[in-house]
């Protein structure tokens, strides 16, 4: 089997697994993605000729409380993994559940602020502003929402007693991809909310 | 994202499909062809359709030469000509010239480094059918409007589709909307392959393939790789602000609510500089793999080659302005990239010293893959320097937007990578197809080619410097260029006709071509150490490399003189790998199972993309799609029988 390609087990030139060097490439590729939806946000900043405003609409201590749901949400994801690592499957599940759960809370944070906005006039094509926050946020929660789908279908699978320590790869990658959002989301909450001009 | 289950588990479907999947793993029957995972048969699958999609573009290339023969032609109206246009240039450059790339990396890039496949074999196929999905869903777009009575739905911006041509108010149909989608899909394509073949050329190496006894091909290939999972992004998402501006009234490029239309011209050419060179990296590569095989010398300066090729991917994003020249950024802006883009000649004119060098002193073998790639070293010169005389500022000021640049990109694009792939095919398609290419036919391809190239392209140069604008649908006379365009679609027609010598030339060959036997060319990379065609396993044994041109060293040593001689007398002709029927033809090799989840994922993308513009409802049939074959994916066991 040794020979096989494309397995979790095959011995590789540099000795990284393929699947996470796979992932990491992916996690590159992805900040350029964001990065060219943060420029074109930073780049249209004040340029809205018509309201609403960001300071008319940002809820600060709102979506600070969301950022720190997402943030807790890493904390346990660490822990999810820790737990498969040390063979404990009771624990990642457990964890697994509840990164999905903030996960999810923070998806509706921002469902909840998304219609908010909307209530006081703020639409993709109002402004430029609407037009580069809608995007951005968006497709960070787009991707959030991915993340809460791989969670939630590691959990389901692992209740089929079909992930052990063995297979911590699985949950290693997931988290990968979870801690970049995550870590993204900083970057957006600093540029976009916290730092206005 | 799917992750990959290494449990064995099948759905009904799957089993029901199991014993087709049986036979696939035979490598025959339709089903090799649906499920296919085997890097050999995806890349002979990425290069028909290339060149199907070769023929489309060189057909409307030829519409828009006829129509240009003389002035105030009546071939095609201004509309068709705009939409022919620019299916013609996002053609070439996304579905001829990348695929063919990606075609030749899949075809050898395993092979060269000694892997049995790629790493990724479902990503692999899955990468092949969205680009297939792609360029369907791009050339679907003729059919919007009704065509039989000469209305063209295709896209009318151009292929760089600037902005506020692409906007609803300049191009009302839904054009512009199947270009930035099929684009978008393709761009998935790309960075699926992309992805896969840095992990493949990283992580499976065979023993003693250290990354600087790798292949010049192989080393371009990685380039390449990294600048497609950079670049793409940028691109998507250049592309995702003109669908939502076009389908969701949003504002990026809208200056009624401030929205400034260079913004797409910034991202575009940021995309689009790395661009040109994922387009000519890998023809640089080709070529540096044929220049020493016919020279019977190892290619001079390898280090200062491959070095070379990283700086221009390097390089290559810090002059993406010299596309912008005029646009009024200011001296500070146009001078620091007229620099860089004078600089990033040098790594250039490096690659093209080393590939003279090479042939220097070397006992030369004029074959047809050589006439190719000499051909390439001489045509990709002269756009280079036409290119250095548009870092110029000033002179480019007076360049812009005339055929004197339709002249420089078809240098590089045409006569470089375009000729570097020909020179690919006639080195390489003997490896998979087992039959030698007839000579005399290529070197007649070769001739008619490079006049037809050089009768189309160089008058350019002239009517362009005359003032001839591009993207003009015709032209009055007395401006001096009515000689120039007729020598060029004399030209554009002398280059159909070698495109057909070269159709025969394979018709031919297939059916009685020379077999070609392990090693035609007296190779030096391990892709000649196997059968033509090679099993499906590629290698009985993984070989054991212990130095650059791993195949030349077994086969020839050196006298005082630096001359090569055979090792031992017949040595030069015997195979190492050719004992190999004698054992067990590959049993017990386990290799990777077919599947077709990845074509079923991969039919999700048009679909939600055809929803997008014409039916919400069909996004979430699409997005379904999508999802089940991600998830059959995943859950599917990656090798039959696999338990671990």
């Amino acid at each position: 089997m040794a020979q096989a390609v494309g397995t979790a087990h095959l011995e590789t030139s540099t000795g990284l697994d393929n699947r996470k060097l796979l992932m990491w490439l992916f996690l590159g590729s992805e900040c350029l993605f964001f990065g060219s939806l943060i420029a074109a946000y930073l780049l249209y900043r004040d340029r809205s000729v018509a309201g609403p405003y960001p300071s008319d609409l940002f809820d600060i201590p709102f979506t600070s409380v969301s950022a720190f749901v997402l943030l807790m949400s890493s904390v346990s994801m660490v822990l999810a993994l820790a737990a498969i690592q040390r063979g404990n499957v009771r624990g990642m599940q457990i964890w697994l559940f509840t990164t999905a759960t903030l996960g999810l809370l923070f998806l509706s944070g921002q469902a909840f602020e998304f219609t908010e906005f909307n209530h006081e006039g703020l639409s993709l094509s109002t402004n430029l502003f609407g037009t580069t926050f809608f995007v951005l946020t968006g497709f960070h929660g787009a991707h959030v929402t991915i993340g809460v789908l791989i969670l939630l279908s590691l959990f389901t699978v692992s209740l089929q007693g079909r992930i052990q320590q063995k297979d911590s790869l699985n949950v290693e990658l997931a988290g990968l991809y979870w801690h970049f959002v995550d870590i993204v989301w900083i970057v957006i909450f600093t540029l976009v909310y916290l730092i206005q001009p | 994202m799917a992750t990959e289950w290494p449990q064995t588990r099948r759905t009904g479907l799957a089993d029901a499909l199991r014993g087709a999947r049986e036979m696939a793993d035979q490598h025959y029957g339709i089903w090799s062809w649906i499920a296919p995972v085997d890097h050999k048969r995806i890349g002979v699958m990425y290069g028909v359709t290339a060149f199907i999609f070769f023929l489309a573009g060189g057909i409307e290339a030829l519409l828009l030469r006829t129509q240009l023969i003389v002035p105030n032609a009546g071939v095609l109206n201004h509309d068709q000509y705009n939409r022919i246009l620019t299916m013609h240039g996002t053609t070439m450059v996304f579905l001829v010239i990348m695929p063919l790339s990606a075609a030749f990396f899949n075809l050898m890039t395993p092979l060269m480094i000694g892997a049995r496949d790629v790493a990724f074999p479902r990503l692999n196929a899955f990468s092949y059918w969205v680009f297939l999905a792609g360029g369907i869903f791009l050339n679907a777009s003729f059919f919007t409007k009704d065509i039989f009575s000469g209305e063209l739905g295709a896209p009318d911006c151009g292929w760089t589709c600037y902005s506020t041509l692409s906007s609803k108010a300049f191009s009302p149909g839904h054009g512009v909307d199947f270009w930035a989608l099929g684009v978008q899909i393709l761009g998935i394509a790309s960075l699926a392959s992309g992805f896969n073949f840095i992990v493949t050329i990283l992580n499976m190496r065979a023993p003693g393939m250290t990354l600087f006894r790798m292949p010049l091909f192989v080393w371009m290939t990685l380039v390449t790789s990294f600048l497609i999972i950079f670049a793409m992004p940028v691109i998507a998402v250049a592309l995702f602000e003109l669908i939502f501006d076009r389908l969701f009234n949003a504002n990026f490029f809208n200056p009624d609510k401030g929205g400034n239309p260079l913004l797409w011209q910034h991202m575009f050419w940021l995309f689009g500089h790395p661009e040109v060179y994922i387009l000519i990296l890998p023809a640089m590569g080709i070529v540096s793999e044929i220049l020493p095989t016919f020279s019977r010398k190892p290619l001079f300066g390898y280090p200062f080659v491959v070095f070379s090729g990283i700086a221009i991917g390097f390089m290559s994003w810090g002059v993406w302005v010299h596309h912008m020249y005029t646009t009024g950024l200011g001296t500070v802006a146009n001078s620091a990239f007229g620099i860089s883009t004078i600089l990033i000649g040098v790594p250039t004119g490096v690659k093209v010293l080393n590939w003279m060098a090479t042939m220097w002193g070397g006992s030369l073998s004029l074959k047809a893959p050589m006439m190719f790639a000499v051909g390439f070293v001489a045509m990709f010169t002269i756009g280079g320097l036409s290119g250095v005389t548009h870092s110029v500022v000033p002179s480019d000021y007076q360049q812009q937007d005339t055929y004197y640049v339709v002249a420089h990109f078809h240098y590089v694009l045409f006569g470089g990578a375009i000729f570097a792939l020909f020179a690919g095919f006639y080195y390489w398609l003997p490896k998979f197809t087992g039959k030698l290419l007839d000579d005399r036919l290529g070197q007649i391809h070769f001739w008619l080619m490079l006049i037809g190239f050089n009768l189309t392209f160089f008058p350019m140069h002239i009517s362009g410097l005359l003032g001839m604008p591009r993207r003009i649908s015709t032209y009055s006379e007395g401006q001096g260029w009515d000689i120039w365009n007729m020598l060029s679609t004399i030209g554009a027609f002398t280059i159909a006709t070698s495109i057909l010598i070269f159709m025969i030339n394979v018709i031919y060959s297939l059916r009685r071509g020379e077999a070609a036997g392990y090693d035609p060319w007296d190779g030096r990379t391990l892709e000649w150490t196997i059968p033509s065609p090679p099993p499906h396993y590629n290698f009985e044994k993984i070989p054991v490399v212990h130095a650059r041109d791993p195949f030349w060293h077994e086969k020839y040593t050196e006298d005082e003189q630096g001359r090569p001689i055979p090792v031992v007398a017949g040595a030069a002709n015997g195979h190492p790998d050719e004992a190999h029927e004698e054992h067990g033809g590959g049993h017990g090799i386990h290799m990777p199972s077919p599947s077709y989840f990845p074509l079923i994922a991969a039919l999700g993308f048009p679909i939600m993309a055809t929803g997008l513009i014409y039916d919400y409802a069909l996004v979430a049939v699409g997005a379904a799609v999508l999802f089940v074959g991600i998830y059959g994916w995943a859950l599917e066991p990656a090798t039959e029988g696999e338990e671990a």
